[in-house]
């Protein structure tokens, strides 16, 4: 069973979000990054658990971006993918990503492509989509568990205010939310393997895009809190109800 | 041209976050000077009455798949070629998500998720999105002839523009499906987060899980969902749907209050865009109070209870 895991890189939680260019570009000065938590903690272990439970197969990792997210790649293979592909190019939108990763997928005998529910940065959400759309196959979104016997996967799929539990023949693509897996810390020995694992550098394929973002802009803070003594709660109904209209 | 909405109906019943995106879609068709259409799986009254969110023709299909976004994908597509729409406007939620990258992909169409606010349409076709978990507001510039949104919860509120109208049927049939629907669960009784206009969160200040009782009983006073802090859910005191914040589930609702939680900035990335928040927290440095509307420093054991009453009071007069 090969198992596809796309992997993105996110400024790390608690980097400082500005924009500089008259708010046209991300300013990306002292920010650190790293892999996205929804491809790290959950994709990437639930397939890696999977390949084990087969026995068979590979595990390979998959990234559209720069020479300097091979970190974030070998990262992946630290934690127990067993080769990566890296599309050299700027991750623009996500139909091109979606486009390089469907071009790999279909030209290397994919079972079952993971992603993460979303980047934390950008917050899309479209690449599993779209890949599902480009290789004609089921797309079950924000799994939080998957159990594959034979060629048919049974997934659990969060919904608002539920679940959905259904099931689907391979190939197909799964986009993985929190419940999916534990989080994996790689080890020493996972480092140092990694190391020597193939990480392949591919061109891209030529995608026309059709968005842009042309500005950005911070929402403006709040102005300050407004205390209320804790004997008073009377008056915080009060506020809550003729200030801010809330109840 | 028109605008097509695609409105899920549940059990023949509509959600909120449903009229919204009608009204979204009415309005912008008004914008553009054409038709609001909209496709759904519901009938009857509760179809015909989407026209009271400005639905100027209904077309209602039967679909025992709606779990099965491939198959909704080629429904929508039809409709889409039928009716010469030129923008198509989805919910923000799971599944409209992963219809809104097929559709992209399917029509050849520019996309944007998790809009907040109608496009603009005066110098081409610029939609504004939350970006970073709500720490950032990007604009969007579409540029293909089909467009796809999606339309994030709470952005617009509610508006009756119009009356009911008739429904025309659809015919879905040709469309079949590869996936096999085994069970549906759905928490019933309160509102989903994604679409609570009250959220009650509590953090690790809880001490135990079995000090829930008075979250609860604050919850059910104001009608409002509960939610937690990313350690309360992962210790298991509270179930992972809970689970808000950057990692979690974004959410922007009328009144949040965070009861015993720090304000760590991966938990306010995913609840900063609330309308009113309450910070309750015993420790007056927190950081949350810095994002906080209102405040009560205090015990929260002491503090919650007394609001509870408050609130009782207030309800009764
Ligand atoms: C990659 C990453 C992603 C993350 N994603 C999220 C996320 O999505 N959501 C999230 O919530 N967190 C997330 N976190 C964790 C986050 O950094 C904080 O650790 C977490 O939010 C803290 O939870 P808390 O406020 O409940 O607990 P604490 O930080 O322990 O705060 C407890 C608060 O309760 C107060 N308190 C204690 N006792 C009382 C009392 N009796 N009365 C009143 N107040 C009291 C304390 O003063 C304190 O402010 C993430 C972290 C990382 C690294
Ligand atoms: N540049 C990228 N390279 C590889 N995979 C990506 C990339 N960007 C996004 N993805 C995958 O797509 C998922 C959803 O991303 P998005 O649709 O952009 O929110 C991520 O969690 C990743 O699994």
């Amino acid at each position: 069973m090969n198992l596809l895991v796309c992997i993105s890189k996110t400024p790390e939680t608690t980097a400082k979000i500005a924009f500089k260019e008259n708010g046209t570009q991300f300013d990306t000065d002292g920010v650190q990054y790293i892999m996205n938590p929804y491809d790290e903690w959950y994709a990437l272990v639930r397939a890696i658990e999977l390949k084990e439970s087969v026995g068979a197969g590979k595990v390979i990792a998959i990234n559209v971006g720069p020479p300097s997210n091979d970190i974030v790649i070998r990262k992946a293979l630290a934690i127990g993918a067993d080769e990566a592909v890296r599309v050299d190019a700027e991750a623009n939108s996500a139909s091109f990503v979606a486009k390089q990763v469907a071009s790999y997928a279909k030209d290397n005998n994919i079972d079952m492509v993971f992603l993460g529910k979303e980047t934390i940065d950008y917050n899309g959400s479209l690449v599993g989509g779209m890949l599902s759309e480009l290789l004609d196959v089921p797309y079950l979104s924000y799994a939080s568990n998957i159990e594959v016997s034979g060629n048919e996967a049974t997934v659990t799929c969060e919904i608002e205010g539920g679940v959905e539990i259904v099931k689907a023949t391979l190939p197909l693509v799964v986009s993985a939310t929190k419940g999916l897996a534990e989080q994996r810390i790689p080890n020493m020995r996972g480092i140092m393997m990694a190391k020597r694992k193939p990480l392949n550098v591919i061109p891209p394929v030529g995608v026309e895009e059709k968005e842009a973002i042309v500005s950005y802009q911070i929402p403006e803070g709040k102005t300050g809190v407004k205390l209320v003594d804790l004997e008073n709660m009377d008056e915080l109904v009060r506020l809550l109800h003729e200030e801010a209209k809330a109840i | 041209m028109s605008v097509l909405v695609f409105a899920e109906a549940i059990k023949n019943q509509y959600k909120k976050s449903t009229f919204e995106v009608v009204l979204y879609g009415a309005r912008l068709s008004k914008q553009l000077g054409t038709e609001c259409i909209v496709l759904t799986n519901g009938n009857g009254d509760s179809a015909s009455n989407l026209g009271v969110y400005g639905a100027q023709k209904i077309l209602n299909f039967e679909s025992e798949n709606m779990h099965d976004n491939r198959m909704l994908t080629k429904v929508i597509s039809a409709a889409v070629s039928q009716n010469g729409s030129t923008v198509v406007i989805l919910s923000d939620n799971s599944k409209g998500k992963a219809l809104a990258g097929r559709l992209a992909i399917n029509l050849d169409a520019a996309v944007v998720s998790g809009a907040v606010a109608l496009p603009n349409t005066n110098d081409g076709f610029k939609v504004h999105k939350s970006l970073f978990s709500g720490k950032a507001v990007g604009s969007y510039s579409l540029n293909a002839d089909i467009k796809v949104i999606s339309v994030a919860g709470n952005s617009i509120g509610l508006e009756e523009i119009g009356q009911a109208v008739s429904l025309e049927s659809f015919d879905a049939s040709a469309h079949s499906s590869t996936v096999s629907l085994v069970e549906t669960k759905r928490v019933e009784g309160t509102v989903p987060l994604p679409e609570a206009e009250l959220v009650v969160s509590a953090g690790r200040g809880m001490k135990a899980p079995e000090n829930w009782g008075i979250i609860d009983e604050l919850a059910g006073v104001l009608g409002a969902t509960t939610a937690c802090s990313r350690p309360v859910a992962d210790t298991g005191w509270r179930p992972h749907h809970e689970h808000v914040g950057q990692t979690g589930i974004a959410i922007k609702p009328n009144l949040y209050f965070a009861i015993g939680i720090s304000g760590a900035i991966q938990h306010l990335a995913g609840v900063n865009n609330s309308k009113t928040i309450v910070v309750i927290n015993k420790d007056p440095e927190a950081p949350f109070f810095k994002a906080a509307d209102y405040g009560v420093v205090g015990d929260l054991f002491d503090v919650v209870p007394r609001l509870i009453e408050s609130l009782k009071k207030f309800k009764a007069s």
